[in-house]
């Protein structure tokens, strides 16, 4: 059977898409392109800084090796202190999270209003970054690690509520209505129906924020709430690389092991 | 056209699947390879296209010493051997066509490939080969809308769109139910005789082995214990490939199968598309 | 006859280490809290200063309100400059995030190729943005360029990371398929793992953006551009209802973004 023959017994053109397909993603494509394009654009970005942008880079690698090992000494104090600012943060978000999860969870949320009430608080804790919380906490306690504590307790409280909030609307009613049966208050009915329920729950969430609010804590210093970040930014800002380096291995050393104790925790409890 | 002489292979883990096989199939035939599980007959056709790479041996395709290829070679070496596989391996998210075309893409640019423009004749050759195995009108459909023996077509198909020298085919039946598993090895070997292709076809059903291939080689412990024709099989060869079992009811059952076939495969060939 | 009294199952069931770890919680607590009880670990605090914070914080907030939206010109182009960051950092990322992923998948490159993709991705994990931000900062100067790499990224760990770990769940038979066609590296890439991957990619590619948009809104901190750099300008200037203006803005964009990352990933399903 020649090509010919095979042509006229079978169709020998296939097209993935109908032109009208076909028009929709090239509009797709043009649509991602002009985007680009604008987002860029205005943005005023100086291209001309990139052609010297390797040559900055490595002079910025060669100024920071090798590391100041000596300066460990004095930022053992800082590096403590973020990690008491994660930790103390996260010890306050605990209690506040808890009620306002109830509050914010419509089946253990009394009206309503309180219902409205506990969604705000955890779409306003969240929307808001820490950083920018800590800005705030500065303005009110001055500087230092008690601004940090409570923006990493602001932000954080968000977080752990929410997930709690939509474990307890996932509980089981039953275990709840038979011992409201039983004519128990309200608040019985918490402790004993409800919190056992979701405790693996927010024991989880609360180690993993913890191990997030680690990370959180090295820049809060940026803004003036304590931990690292402080004598970080202070270093860049006098080109004393070669102690910036230093920490950036000290900071990559605790978020690591945050990460593997919280890992780890969350692997026993659950 | 195949020519495996001592083929060796020891997995990493100390385990040797292949002990020095030679097999030589010189003419279109289906030869089918049975054999218990952990026989080696997966280790021996991944060997044959270097999917697995042998330890040692030599296996000739037509002229080509595929053991000794280097990457780029075994590329082409591999457009010109199709498989097929027990799970089907589609590409789930692509329609029927473009599983079909993926046989030709060691045969059009990158630029082709991505844009789906593959030559007329690849396209015709996919129309036909639908309708050859009754999938005719489904080369829009996606893949994953397919029951397990539509598939199979599909992966039947796709493999001859190489119009390969040889095709490897492992264990096409084991996910199919009885009746489909019939449908599917029965197209695999009239369209492996129709388009002169040889086929090493493993299975473990000795049945459906005596039932539609030519040849029949028998794997044990990575050796060779049988290679003959469908009638030899005997229970001494079946107890030498499989261990002690009573072989008589298959047997007997599997000779009466193969005088009824060819009458029942017409009525099958029509509900073949469902 | 006594009624049976029925406990809730104590989540730590050794009395011993469960009291124990209250201790320890105690002692944890007032180690931290005392200043200069113990040399190093104690907290800093000043608490004469911090017990100011209540009426500081009631000042803070009457001054506050109301919130002062009149220099909209100066709110609005900041916002502008976020979003445009936002943007232009997730189509930045999402196309390097490919390659990124593609060499952090074990089941698609050789081992050293692999650790090193790893590598990537862990490092620029580990550090926040704001650390990253200013070293952009730092080499490009002031403005929003920094924060589009800052946002780059992280966007390109982020995206990365998903593929990575998507490439590598993925089921082997149809990679094999296909290189069992003759097909080379990069046709393999096309055909078997594309099709695999672009919808999860798309999804987390739209999450990254809104993500994006948080963050666009801190970078500036640091002097990267964006909002963030406005609201950090007011603060320092106590411009506390121009600050609550901000903010709001930034809740309502964040809430926004939200609203449309959600809306495309429930049409992507
Ligand atoms: N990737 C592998 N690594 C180590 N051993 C393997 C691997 N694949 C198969 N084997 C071993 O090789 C032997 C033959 O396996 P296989 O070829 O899959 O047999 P069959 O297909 O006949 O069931 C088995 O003992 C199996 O355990
Ligand atoms: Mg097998």
């Amino acid at each position: 059977m020649t090509r010919e023959d095979q042509a006229r017994k079978y169709p020998d053109v296939w097209k993935r898409f109908t032109p009208r397909e076909t028009l929709v993603r090239y509009a797709w494509f043009i649509g991602l392109v002009f985007i680009a394009v604008w987002s860029l654009k205005r943005l005023e970005i100086p291209w001309f800084y990139f052609l010297d942008a390797h040559e900055q880079a490595a002079d910025l690698v060669t100024r920071m090796v090798p590391p100041y090992w000596e300066f460990f000494a004095d930022i053992t104090g800082p590096l403590i202190e973020t990690i008491h600012i994660a930790t103390l943060g996260t010890a306050i978000t605990v209690l506040f999270a808890l009620p306002i999860a109830f509050l914010a969870a419509r089946n253990t949320t009394p009206n309503a209003a309180t219902w409205f009430v506990g969604r705000f608080i955890l779409v306003a804790s969240r929307s808001v970054n820490t950083v920018v919380w800590g800005l705030i906490f500065v303005a009110i306690f001055g500087p230092g690690p008690m601004a940090g504590i409570w923006s990493i307790a602001a932000r954080s409280i968000g977080f752990v509520g929410k997930l709690i909030a939509e474990s307890i609307e996932e509980i089981d009613r039953g275990t709840a209505e038979a011992i409201e049966a039983t004519g128990a208050s309200r608040l019985q009915v918490l402790m004993v129906g409800v919190i056992p329920q979701v405790l693996p729950v927010i024991y989880g969430t609360i180690v993993y924020r913890w191990d997030i609010n680690i990370r959180e804590s090295t820049v809060l210093g940026f803004v003036g709430a304590g931990g690292i970040g402080i004598m970080l930014y202070s270093s860049i800002n006098q080109f004393a690389w070669h102690e910036v380096s230093v920490m950036l291995i000290a900071i990559f050393g605790i978020v690591l092991i945050s990460e593997l104790v919280s890992a780890m925790v969350r692997k026993r409890i659950t | 056209m195949l020519s495996i002489t001592d083929l060796v292979k020891v997995y990493p883990s100390g385990e040797q699947a292949l002990g020095g096989v030679n097999l030589q199939i010189d003419q279109p035939q289906v030869v089918a390879v049975i054999g218990s599980s952990g026989a080696g007959k997966s280790t021996l056709i991944r060997c044959i296209n270097r999917l697995v790479e042998p330890t040692s041996g030599r296996v000739l395709l037509k002229d080509t010493d595929v053991t000794s290829l280097s990457r780029r070679a075994l590329r082409k070496a591999r457009r010109r051997m199709g498989m097929i596989f027990q799970e089907y391996n589609l590409v789930e998210r692509l329609t029927v066509m473009e599983n079909l075309l993926s046989g030709r893409l060691g045969y059009v640019s990158f630029w082709q490939a991505y844009r789906r423009t593959y030559p007329p004749q690849d396209i015709s050759r996919a129309f036909e080969l639908l309708k050859r195995v009754g999938l005719d009108g489904y080369h829009n459909t996606r893949a994953d809308a397919l029951s397990g023996g539509q598939r199979q077509r599909v992966g039947i198909a796709r493999a001859l769109m190489q119009q390969p020298d040889l095709l490897l085919v492992d264990e096409p039946t084991a996910s199919l139910d009885p009746k489909t598993a019939r449908q599917i090895m029965r197209l695999l070997c009239e369209l492996a005789h129709e388009q002169g292709t040889p086929a090493v076809v493993n299975i473990h059903d000795v049945n459906l082995a005596q039932g539609f291939a030519d040849r029949i080689v028998g794997l044990a412990d990575g050796v060779i214990a049988f290679d003959g024709a469908a009638d030899e099989l005997t229970a001494a060869v079946l107890n030498e490939i499989y261990g002690e079992e009573d072989w008589s009811k298959t047997i007997q059952k599997s000779g009466a199968d193969r005088s009824a076939g060819k009458d029942r495969g017409a009525l099958e060939r029509e509900s073949a598309a469902g | 006859m006594s009624v049976p009294v029925w406990r809730p199952p104590k989540f730590i069931v050794t009395p011993w280490i469960r009291y124990g770890l209250l201790f320890l919680v105690v002692v944890y607590l007032v180690c931290s809290l005392t200043p200069g009880l113990v040399p190093l670990v104690s907290l800093n605090i000043d608490w004469t200063r911090a017990g100011r914070g209540l009426p500081r914080a009631a000042d803070m907030f009457s001054r506050m309100f109301p919130p002062d939206f009149s220099r909209s010109e100066l709110l609005y182009s900041g916002l502008r400059e976020s979003v445009q960051m936002a943007l232009a950092a997730s189509l930045f990322g999402m196309l390097l995030s490919i390659p990124l992923g593609l060499i952090a998948a074990r089941n698609l490159v050789p081992l050293p190729v692999y650790l090193v993709g790893r590598a990537l991705l862990g490092i620029s994990r580990t550090f926040h943005e704001v650390i990253i931000a200013i070293f952009f900062v730092k080499i490009f100067g002031f403005g929003p360029l920094a924060g589009v790499l800052t946002l780059v990224v992280a966007s390109m760990s982020f995206i990365g990371k998903m593929l990575a770990e998507d490439i590598e769940n993925m089921p082997p038979g149809q990679l094999e398929a296909i290189k069992a066609t003759g097909a080379s590296f990069p046709k393999m890439l096309l055909y078997a793992v594309q099709p695999q991957m672009l919808p999860r990619y798309l999804g987390v590619s739209i999450y990254r953006l809104d993500a994006n948009i948080r963050h666009s809104t801190v970078v500036g901190i640091v002097g990267a551009g964006g909002i963030g750099q406005v609201l950090a300008a007011s603060f320092s200037r106590y411009d506390y209802d121009f600050s609550l203006a901000i903010l709001l803005s930034i809740v309502a964009l964040v809430f926004i973004g939200e609203f449309f990352s959600n809306w495309v990933r429930e049409k992507l399903r």
